[in-house]
């Protein structure tokens, strides 16, 4: 999920582009605003318009479904996106220490992005990658087995 | 632990105890130490068994040959004869079917253990799931051709019915009836739905399915298609399963490249197609009418019932949804027969289950086994005991919304109805296992931090009791809970799983009541002695929440 959002890119166009692609049918409403969350990073008012226009539905529904799911973000994000599972298997086998440290390491609380925009620091529902917990994913990186030392090797990683 | 050859249990609730089941231990330790098969054989004591007419029991594991009662006399007999030599000693053999009780229940399974038994996970880590070939040469698209040139609809779901296959989703409504319903609901046009939201937490049973035998499902749901007489189905996959989204496209491509999909299928008149909908991170949507508005490009809140899906279901058209283990049993009955499947798992619910091990043991992971195994018998076989030799303290199974299972209650078939009747659900097939480390309170606090993101927001039982049981824990977790705390946390778990109107919050507040019932000493402790046993949570004496 790392962030690029295309500098100059009309967020106008790429709408156009996906109903184009996708339809207009109400049913793929979830799928476009995937999309349009992956190429932008996030969903922008702008975004939320332009659909209400182009598959006519009301932007008040665009934005209830968008801000009802939770890998869609109606809020910008840092470069790196940092996802740590908080569900009960990681929590027991040791996720506890591990967010701890996170949170120390980067002088941020859950749902918060840092001043420099580097990091946005989220915590998910079980990725499905238990028998290999605690984990987290930092963009489309998936780490696995976590320690509270690994912490600051893993995160000197990312530029 | 060391692993064992078989395992030992003598009864020790009082009754058997009042009959002599310590002399009976005691004899068997001497019998077991004098033919030299204590690095072979584990003994212990098994702990609360309700009453019976035929205690003490003598459990010999793996063979789940159940002996009662037995005096200290027989002792060295069963140890000969059975221990030592191999033979069960039929006169003091019970059948399982004539307990009730917490202990019933053994012999279907007889000789299966320790090795598995894959219908669901057959394929899976043996074939190539991106070449339609290889799931073609290991029986793949027989049961297919089967049905539609031998068998029809009704025959199909006859099929389906006598097998007694239940829904692996949690609920475990039986799938043969399901079919029916959808078959006899008036409709121009049905659907077939894959549950593939696999949101539990612990559970990835359904992504090692999607991932290593997708066209099992697709051809489950042209199977399922063709009985209720669908032409268009969903395959609702959660959409952090990137691998498993990209592995099912793969495979609905290259079927449709066989003809298996589209229209027409093997000259007949079956048109069938697929669409695959992948889900945007709502733990809600696993829930069949939540997932349905969210197909059709809404918020994922559930649906009052009735009407059900069955009638009323995608776009308000006959909708058959199952779930991904579900379907995947679909191709092996039709291709075994009925009989076949019920000669495994327990009566009531035949078939297989597949397991994911996680928590404080050796070997954690996913396993399949007939229905009706006990949670010991997971622990000390498949995960080869508890890691760093700790203790046993309790299970929570099928996720968050899955129940506390005590160490009384280890011994308890798990299967649907065995489950039940003792108060516990099995949920989705997740097993947590917890060692004496786990504080109760946190586990619960997490559990409730789960629910309470989790919670769609549309019933207030759930929006405001997970919140409100979450911040009462929060409290207590600090040190300052009172008695009053622990009374509104009993009402709330009640209301939860009484007033909510989904599956959500109806098994949202079943973990706590099974705290509460199960561990209220420990909780009591946090509020009454300011003390946390296990040591885990902060007590800092502050107080997190405010209540007015």
């Amino acid at each position: 999920m790392s962030i690029e959002v295309k500098e100059g890119r009309d967020i106008r166009k790429v709408v156009r582009d996906l109903v184009r692609e996708y339809g207009e049918e109400k049913a793929e409403l979830i799928p476009i605003l995937h999309e349009v969350n992956r190429e932008m990073g996030y969903i922008s008012d702008e975004a939320i318009v332009e659909l209400s226009e182009l598959m006519n539905i009301p932007s008040s529904h665009i934005y209830s479904v968008a801000t009802f799911y939770r890998m869609l973000s109606t809020e910008p994000h840092g470069r790196h996106v940092i996802q740590f599972c908080e569900s009960a298997p990681c929590h027991v086998a040791g996720g506890r220490q591990v967010w701890q440290k996170l949170q120390n390491e980067l002088g941020l609380k859950k749902g918060e992005t840092s001043d420099d925009d580097k990091w946005t620091l989220l915590t998910t529902s079980c990725l499905g990658l238990c028998g290999v917990g605690p984990v987290m994913v930092i963009d489309n990186d998936i780490y696995g087995n976590v320690t509270p030392d690994q912490v600051p090797g893993i995160l000197a990683n990312y530029e | 632990m060391q692993t064992t050859r078989s395992m030992v249990l003598v009864s020790s609730d009082p009754e058997s105890l009042d009959r002599g089941a310590l002399d009976v231990f005691s004899t068997l330790q001497k019998q077991i130490t004098k033919y030299g098969l204590e690095e072979e054989i584990s003994l212990s004591m098994i702990s609360d068994v309700s009453k019976h007419a035929m205690s003490p029991l003598v459990l010999v594991y793996p063979d789940a040959v159940i002996y009662g009662p037995v005096t200290k006399e027989d002792v060295p007999r069963i140890v000969e004869e059975h221990l030592y030599k191999g033979r069960v000693v039929e006169e003091k053999q019970i059948s399982a079917y004539d307990l009730s009780g917490r202990v019933a229940w053994l012999s279907a399974r007889k000789g299966t253990l320790p090795a598995e038994n894959r219908i669901v996970l057959k394929n899976v880590g043996l074939i190539d799931p991106e070449d339609i070939e290889e799931y073609i040469i290991n029986e793949g698209y027989e049961a297919l051709g089967k049905v539609l040139k031998e068998m029809t609809p009704e025959e199909t779901i006859k099929v389906i019915k006598d097998s007694g296959l239940r829904g692996r989703g949690g609920a475990g409504f039986p799938t043969g009836l399901k079919w029916q319903f959808v078959r006899g609901a008036k409709g121009d046009k049905k659907y077939v739905i894959c549950n593939a939201d696999e949101s539990e937490p612990g559970t990835f049973k359904d992504r090692l399915v999607l991932e290593g035998d997708p066209h099992a499902i697709i051809e489950a749901m042209l199977i399922g298609a063709y009985a209720v007489g669908a032409d268009e189905g969903y395959i609702y996959i959660r959409g952090e399963y990137g691998l498993a989204i990209s592995r099912m496209k793969k495979a609905i491509q290259q079927a449709r490249e066989y003809g298996l999909l589209g229209d027409n299928i093997f000259g007949t008149d079956l048109s069938f197609d697929l669409h695959i909908h992948a889900g945007a991170g709502a733990y809600i949507c696993g829930e069949e009418t939540a997932l349905i508005e969210s197909i059709e490009g809404n918020r994922g809140e559930p649906r009052s019932r009735p009407p059900y899906p069955t009638t009323a279901g995608l776009w308000q058209k006959p909708t058959l949804v199952n779930n991904v283990e579900t379907l995947a049993n679909i191709p092996a009955i039709i291709r075994n027969g009925p009989e076949w499947y019920k000669s495994i798992g327990t009566p009531s619910s035949p078939g297989t289950k597949v397991y994911t091990i996680l928590g404080n043991v050796n070997v954690t992971g996913l396993i399949e086994v007939p229905m009706g195994i006990t949670l010991r018998e997971v622990i000390s076989i498949y995960a080869k005991g508890m890691k760093d030799g700790a203790t046993f303290k309790l299970a929570q199974t099928g996720g968050s919304s899955g129940s506390i299972i005590p160490a009384s209650l280890q011994d308890t078939p798990m299967d649907f109805d065995s489950y039940s009747n003792v108060g516990v659900s099995l949920g989705s097939g997740a097993l947590l296992i917890c060692n004496e480390d786990t504080c109760v309170v946190d586990l619960a606090k997490v559990l409730l931090n789960f629910f309470r993101f989790e919670s769609c927001g549309k019933c207030n039982p759930c929006r405001i009791g997970n919140k409100r049981a979450y911040e009462t824990l929060a409290n207590i977790a600090e040190g300052v809970g009172t008695l009053q705390d622990l009374k509104d946390l009993q009402m709330m778990s009640d209301q939860l799983v009484e007033l909510s109107n989904c599956g959500l919050g109806q098994t949202a507040g079943s973990p706590l009541k099974d705290i509460l019932t199960h561990f209220r000493a420990e909780v009591e402790a946090h509020v009454k002695l300011k003390v946390c046993p296990a040591g885990v949570c902060p007590m800092s004496g502050q107080r997190v929440y405010q209540f007015n």
